[in-house]
Order: structure tokens, then C-alpha cells, then sequence
């Protein structure tokens, strides 16, 4: 019974990248173009973990993760952040937000799997 | 990896869309646009490049990205505010980063010092870093593609080399931990990849149940570990929920090892300690707790219920938007187009038939026809309509170029463009991105005047080049305007003259004059500079449009500049032929070629060497082409009283007369290529299908004529040599 992991992301190239890492560790991966979208797929889908880029048009990683925290059935989904930036203060952000944990981009495959597996009951 | 070849496409594909976005939105700025998005859109569309450019290690791309990017994030936060210098910086920067992307698609270098500056430029408008000689230092530092989390998962391979300590953790979860969806099993999980572990749960602030609150945390666990990672690899494991839990991490002594409160060490299972756990608190609380509790509730993994109503639902008003665009391959478009090309035909022929059969105009099946009729064309347009776009894709690489060329020439171009969102077909974009470029070249290294003449002419410094596009009579128009000097016709003259172009003396109007610079081999500029002359001239131009079935035209007026004209079919997928017959086949001429029809007089049509003709027309005499004959319809040349005559005008501007038997009519046809099947056959550029389901060919006039001439010299030598 493999997880299924939900991605949203606004850019083509890291949709591609996160769905070929996540496919070929077993994972089935659903995709959402940015937040707002990230939402609409959340209402048929229950992710078992969901990874998510912060800069995106229409609604943010941030407002997503409200989104989704604000929603008795996916509040306890672990969320984790895709970020370019290494440093404290954006993680402090995406922490307060209520994301579970982040990524760093450019993400190596190995750890991006090492981390969903970290937060994926 | 193929894989990952393929996302690299996709990535520079996107860039293109993201450069593309990021300059409409710098221009939009400069222009005076507020709004915030527009700054986001902006940032975002760098951002995404420095992202996807990470990933294939696309260093120098990345690191100019970041620059840029964070430049971009003080405009947006505010701290800088948006100059007309700086965004002058910033336009030159996104040019710069366009050819950083393109060097790195075509694994060319860059101009490494044209980078360097610009990049030292944009960091000096940082107001942050300003005076701050560290700022280099803390790019590299933060820079670095992983500098942080290398060490995040390498608690699972911990070297055997360091010697094994004891540390004992105080983990005490918050509620937010959990409101985040971490989870202590994990992380204990986690924790015991690193070594041996043993972990003991302190439930005393746990109340009694009646007080439970079933979302907050009340459990402390304290854990004793023996592992050769060092403490920083325990706090890599906790890096999630800092600041979530409070968390102590001591180690050891070796005495006190093993005598955490009375915990011996060891292989203690932890899963099923927890598991344990869990299912004694869960029956608990399902006997207290009712409905309140989530189905998934334990003990210690609670989430605040105030998120239920504090967090207001973002707004998702606006479903209908994000499917409001769908990619599709143009396969499958060019197959729909296809088919409903065939159901044209199929209609017209059905439409035929059912005259044939005598059945009155008022029977259910014509007026059934008639609606279908009708329907078919409404099909054939929306499906046209698919593939047509916007010409903003091309408008959009206008305003680079111009400042590119104005650079190079020095002189001042402000860039004007309307009616970027006309639609045309996807295959007409994208071939006259070149010719428009080019004519952009043109209108600013000759059309405009040097900053100095325009000064002495009375005119603004600013010269004003503007690119229009609107829909006109079933076709789209574009226009190339500039407000320079308009051509200067003595000089143009002279020069065609000293080419051999035209005799000296010509007696020509002015307007025959302009269009002297659409011959092959005609260029104004006495010197070749390095931006109009790229070796092609506007008989490249020219004939690119006409081979999209357009004619381009020019208005010219001394002093106040030159607009060139471009008149492009929309789609080229149909086109609006004269059916015509010829030897007893039944021919479409592109009506765009053609210029007049007449009926010849036997007065005006003179035979000379070789069977060649000419037809005498106003005065003029043309070489008068027999359509049947060239095709080898017919071997002998047909008379042409009887026919009719076809005024065309070739590529170069030349005008021939074909002779065919017999116009029928004028309809638009569905465009069939024929090279699939039969390669290319000469004089016939496609064919279409009749409403009585022959096929007909469409000729090409250019190939046509060119054949006729090079025959007609071949009977000059013979003669010739004869002779």
C-alpha cells in the first residue's frame, strides 16, 4: 500500500522533478499548480503527506497551509515546505504557518524521500 | 537519466515563459504599475529560475538569480522604491539573465564581466548590504547549494569510527508540535536510528480525565541514548519541533548510564512501547470523551481546536479560474483541424449531391443541410480558434531587442506596441517573430535619426518605434512604424541605380521608389553595421511574409518617418483561392498572389523565340505564362484568346501573366499537403478538396513562374549558341 504524496508547486520543472523523485520511491503523487488548486485537489484526495513551495501566485504555501490546518480533515497531514533559503527566519515563517517540516531546494531525491519518511507515519 | 534530460527541456521552456513574464512585469513597473502582485509575479518568476537552475547545479545562473532575486525582495518589501534607474538596472539585469539561461540550454559561456557588474550594481542598491563590505561573503555563505541540511539524514549512516557516548534527552512535546502534524513516535523513531535507545514516558502532569484536554500535550519523555553521532545529529533529529517542545540534551556520565530513573538500557521495542501507550490512554478516553475526539486521537498527539475557527478559509472562490487554461499537445489540435477540414468537404459534397437529387429548397433535408452547413463553420472557426494565440509572445521580445539595438546605435527608442492581444495562428507567430525583428532592427539603426539630428529636425531626442497588430477583413494587420527621417529616396535611387538595380534614368514615382528596397541585394546603409546588416535585407523579409501567404507594404513620408505594412492570413490552415481550370484540371490560385484578371486581346499578345509570349497590359508588357502547358497538362501552347489571364506579382516584385481556360469561382479551401505522399512536386505548393469531391491543386506561382523563366533562358542560349 504505497503513500501518496501531494505536491504543489507553481513551477513545471520542480512538479517534474518531485514527481520522478516521489515515483520512483513508490510513492504515488498527486500534483497541484499552486495553492489555491493545492486546495481544490485536497477536497477528493487524502495525502498521506503533502510537500509544498511557498512562492506560488494565487495563494502561497503560506495561506495553503492555513488552508489545509484549517481543515478538520486534513489539519493532521504533515506538510513540508520546499525553500530555497537556508536561513532561520523563513523556516521561523513557515514553522509559524504550521508547516511540519521543510526541504531544502535543490532537493537530492535520497533526502527529499529520507524526509517525507521522517514525517510520514 | 533520460528522465531528467527531459525536465531540463521543460525547464528551459519555462524559463522562457518565466523571462518573459519577469520582463512584461519589470516594463509594467517602469510604466508606473503599482499593484503588489505585479512585483510578486515578478519575483516569483526569478525565483522559480534560481529554483529549477539549482537543481541542474546551473551555478553561475543561480547565484546571479539570487542577486537578482534578492534585489527584487527589497522592491517588493518597500525598502527600495522603484526608479526609473533602478529599474533600468533591473531591465538590464533581466536581459542578462535571459542570456545566462541561454548559455546554460546551449552550454555556451557568458560574458563574465558584463555579469560581475551588473551583479555588483544590484547589490549596491540593496539596502541592506549597503556599506557592508561583508555582503560578498554572505552570498557565498548562503549560497552554497546544501549547505545546511548535509548532515540532516546522516544520522542513519553514523560512522563506527567515533567512540559511542551516552546522552540523556528531556523531550517535552507542546500541543503546536502536534498542531503540525509531527509526531513523537517518529521522532523517537528517528532517534533510534542513531544508536541504541531507551525511552521512558513521564505522564505525571497528565490529568485526570474529566480534565483532559484531548488536543493538548501533557506527556514528558525522557530518553537515554548510547550512539557515535555527536549532539548536533540529536538535534538535527529534534529540527522540526524546536521551539515546539522543550527539549534538554546532556550527556551522560558514564556512571549515571543506564540509572535514568531507574531505567535499565537496552533493547527496549519502542514502537510497541508506544503502541502500548497509546491503546491504554485511547480506551480511556473513548470511555470519557465522546464525539469530540477525532477518531485518530491518542493521549499525547493532540491538535488545538482552535484552528477550527481561527484560521479563516482561504479564499477558493475562483474554481472555475484554475482550469481556465489547459496544455495540449499541437498533434492533437493539427488532427481536430484536420478532421473538421474533412467534414467541411464532406458537407460541401453532401450539399451537392443533395442538389443533384432535385430536392426542393423548402425539403426537411436542405434546410437540415442548411444548419449543418452552418454548424461547419462555426466548428471550423472555434477549432481555428484554437490554435490561434495572442502575438504577444513575439510583441514581447520586441522591447529587448530595441534596447539591445538602441544601445548599440546610441540612440534614444521608446517602444510602442498595440493590440498585442490579436489572435493569429500558433504557425504564423511563429514565423513572423523574424521578419518583425528584423524590420524592428531596420526601423531603429535606419529609420531613426541620430539623438543630434532629431535635435536639429526640431523633433524630441526619444525617437518612437511602434508595433501595431489588429484584425482587419479576415486577415491580421501588422505595422512597423518609426517617427524618423522617411526614406531618402534620392539616395535610394542612386544606389539602386549603382547596383544595376534600375536604369539611372527611370522615370519613377515615389512610391516605386520605396519599394525599391524590397529588391534582392538592395541595403541602405553604406556600412554593413553589425545590427540591420545580418546579411539578410527586406527581400528577405518580404518574402518570408509571402510565404505565409502575406504581402508587406510601406508609407513612407520625408520627415516623419516610414510604416511598413503587413498584411498576414490568419490561419494557414485554409486559404482563399480562385478555382480556376487549365488543360481540363481544375486549379486553386492563392488569391493573395494575384493582382487582376482580364480577358487578352489578340492585339495584345505577342509571340517571339522559343514560344515565349507577352501580353501587352496598359502599355506594359508582361510575359504571359500558359498555365496547362507548364504543368504538362498539354504539350502545345494554348491560344490565349479564348483564356483568361492572371495578373500575379512573384517574390521579387515582378509581375506575370498566366494564361488559364476559364475562371469558376472564388472560395476558400482547406489546405491538404501533398508532401507527405508525393514529396514535393514542382508548381504545386498543397491541394484541396472540391465540394464535388475532386481534388484540385493549389498552385504555387512563385515555383511556376521561376520554372517558365529558367525555360525561357534556356531557348535564349539556344538561340544563342545557334546563332
Amino acid at each position: 500500500m504505497s503513500k501518496t504524496i501531494l505536491t504543489v508547486d507553481d513551477s513545471r520543472t520542480m512538479r517534474d522533478m518531485l514527481r520522478l523523485a516521489l515515483s520512483d520511491a513508490g510513492f504515488r503523487v498527486v500534483q497541484a499548480d499552486d495553492g489555491v488548486h493545492g486546495l481544490e485537489v485536497l477536497a477528493g484526495e487524502t495525502p498521506d503527506v503533502i510537500v509544498t513551495d511557498i512562492n506560488m501566485p494565487r495563494l502561497d504555501g503560506f495561506g495553503f497551509i492555513e488552508g489545509v490546518r484549517g481543515d478538520d480533515r486534513h489539519r493532521a497531514v504533515p506538510i513540508l515546505v520546499l525553500t530555497t533559503e537556508s536561513d532561520a527566519a523563513k523556516k521561523e515563517r513557515a514553522r509559524r504557518a504550521g508547516a511540519t517540516g521543510w526541504i531544502i531546494k535543490p532537493f537530492d531525491p535520497a533526502k527529499l524521500v529520507a524526509a517525507i519518511r521522517r514525517v510520514a507515519a | 537519466m533520460d528522465a531528467m534530460a527531459e525536465i531540463r527541456q521543460t525547464f528551459f521552456l519555462e524559463c522562457e515563459e518565466q523571462l518573459a513574464e519577469l520582463e512584461t512585469g519589470l516594463l509594467a513597473i517602469d510604466d508606473g504599475d503599482r499593484d503588489p502582485e505585479t512585483v510578486n509575479a515578478v519575483f516569483r518568476a526569478v525565483h522559480s529560475i534560481k529554483g529549477g537552475a539549482g537543481a541542474f547545479a546551473l551555478d553561475d545562473l543561480v547565484s546571479f538569480a539570487h542577486v537578482f532575486e534578492t534585489a527584487l525582495d527589497h522592491l517588493r518589501a518597500g525598502r527600495l522604491e522603484a526608479t526609473p534607474d533602478l529599474l533600468k538596472t533591473m531591465l538590464r539585469a533581466a536581459d542578462a539573465l535571459a542570456d545566462l539561461v541561454r548559455a546554460a540550454r546551449d552550454e555556451t559561456g557568458v560574458d563574465a564581466v558584463r555579469l560581475a557588474t551588473l551583479a555588483a550594481e544590484l547589490r549596491a542598491v540593496d539596502p541592506a548590504a549597503a556599506g557592508e563590505g561583508a555582503a560578498d561573503q554572505d552570498e557565498s555563505f548562503a549560497f552554497r547549494p546544501v549547505p545546511m541540511d548535509e548532515s540532516m539524514f546522516d544520522g542513519f549512516d553514523a560512522d563506527a569510527a567515533p567512540p559511542e557516548r551516552e546522552f540523556s534527552i528531556r523531550f517535552r512535546p507542546h500541543r503546536d508540535l502536534y498542531a503540525k502534524a509531527n509526531e513523537t513516535a517518529l521522532l523517537l523513531r528517528e532517534l533510534g536510528g542513531l544508536g541504541e535507545i531507551a525511552v521512558a514516558c513521564d505522564a505525571s502532569e497528565l490529568p485526570l480525565l474529566p480534565d483532559l484536554d484531548p488536543e493538548a500535550a501533557y506527556l514528558t519523555w525522557i530518553i537515554s541514548l548510547r550512539t557515535g553521532a555527536g549532539e548536533s545529529a540529536i538535534r538535527d533529529a529534534f529540527e522540526f519541533v524546536e521551539g515546539d517542545c522543550d527539549l534538554e540534551i546532556a550527556q551522560a556520565g558514564a556512571d549515571r548510564a543506564g540509572d535514568e530513573e531507574g531505567l535499565a538500557p537496552g533493547d527496549v521495542d519502542i514502537a510497541a512501547l508506544i503502541g502500548k501507550m497509546q491503546a491504554s490512554v485511547e480506551a480511556e478516553l473513548a470511555r470519557v470523551v465522546d464525539t469530540q475526539v477525532p477518531r485518530a486521537a491518542s493521549a499525547d498527539a493532540e491538535r488545538p481546536d482552535q484552528s477550527r475557527s481561527d484560521h479563516p478559509k482561504p479564499d477558493h472562490a475562483k474554481p472555475e479560474q484554475a482550469g481556465a487554461s489547459i496544455r495540449v499537445d499541437l498533434d492533437r489540435v493539427d488532427r481536430l483541424i484536420n478532421l473538421v477540414g474533412e467534414l467541411v468537404i464532406n458537407q460541401a459534397m453532401l450539399a451537392q449531391q443533395v442538389q443533384e437529387a432535385g430536392l426542393s429548397r423548402a425539403s426537411g433535408v436542405a434546410t437540415g443541410l442548411g444548419e449543418l452547413e452552418q454548424l461547419t463553420r462555426e466548428i471550423q472557426d472555434s477549432v481555428m480558434a484554437i490554435r490561434a494565440q495572442p502575438v504577444k509572445s513575439v510583441f514581447q521580445r520586441m522591447p529587448r531587442l530595441v534596447r539591445e539595438v538602441a544601445a548599440l546605435t546610441g540612440k534614444s527608442v521608446r517602444l510602442v506596441t498595440e493590440g498585442e492581444h490579436t489572435e493569429v495562428d500558433k504557425t504564423v507567430i511563429e514565423r513572423i517573430a523574424d521578419p518583425l525583428t528584423h524590420m524592428i532592427r531596420n526601423a531603429i539603426d535606419h529609420g531613426l535619426e541620430s539623438p543630434e539630428r532629431r535635435r536639429a529636425a526640431g523633433k524630441p531626442e526619444e525617437g518612437v518605434v511602434r508595433l501595431l497588430a489588429l484584425h482587419r477583413s479576415g486577415r491580421i494587420v501588422i505595422e512597423v512604424s518609426d517617427d524618423g527621417a522617411g526614406i531618402d529616396r534620392a539616395r535610394v535611387k542612386a544606389l539602386a541605380a549603382g547596383k544595376g538595380l534600375i536604369a539611372a534614368d527611370a522615370p519613377l514615382t515615389d512610391e516605386e521608389i520605396d519599394n525599391l528596397i524590397f529588391l534582392p541585394g538592395f541595403s541602405t546603409a553604406s556600412t554593413v553595421s553589425d545590427i540591420s546588416g545580418r546579411g539578410v535585407g527586406m527581400d528577405v523579409v518580404r518574402r518570408s511574409i509571402q510565404a505565409l501567404g502575406g504581402r508587406i507594404s510601406i508609407q513612407s513620408r520625408p520627415g516623419q518617418g516610414s510604416t511598413f505594412v503587413l498584411s498576414l492570413p490568419l490561419t494557414l490552415a485554409v486559404l482563399d483561392g480562385m478555382v480556376v481550370t487549365a488543360g481540363g484540371q481544375t486549379l486553386v490560385v492563392p488569391l493573395t498572389a494575384i493582382v487582376e484578371t482580364l480577358q487578352p486581346k489578340i492585339a495584345d499578345v505577342h509571340g517571339f523565340g522559343g514560344g515565349a509570349r507577352v501580353i501587352a497590359i496598359r502599355e506594359e508588357f508582361t510575359p504571359l505564362i500558359d498555365v496547362g502547358r507548364e504543368l504538362g497538362y498539354r504539350a502545345a501552347a494554348a491560344d490565349a484568346v479564348g483564356g483568361v489571364a492572371i495578373l500575379v506579382e512573384s517574390e521579387g516584385g515582378a509581375r506575370f501573366a498566366l494564361l488559364v481556360d476559364a475562371i469558376l469561382g472564388q472560395r476558400q479551401v482547406v489546405i491538404k499537403s501533398l508532401e507527405a505522399n508525393y514529396q514535393h512536386v514542382p508548381g504545386i505548393a498543397a491541394a484541396t478538396i472540391l465540394g464535388d469531391g475532386r481534388v484540385a491543386l493549389i498552385l504555387d506561382v512563385d515555383a511556376v513562374v521561376a520554372s517558365s523563366r529558367t525555360e525561357a533562358q534556356g531557348h535564349d542560349l539556344l538561340l544563342a549558341t545557334a546563332g
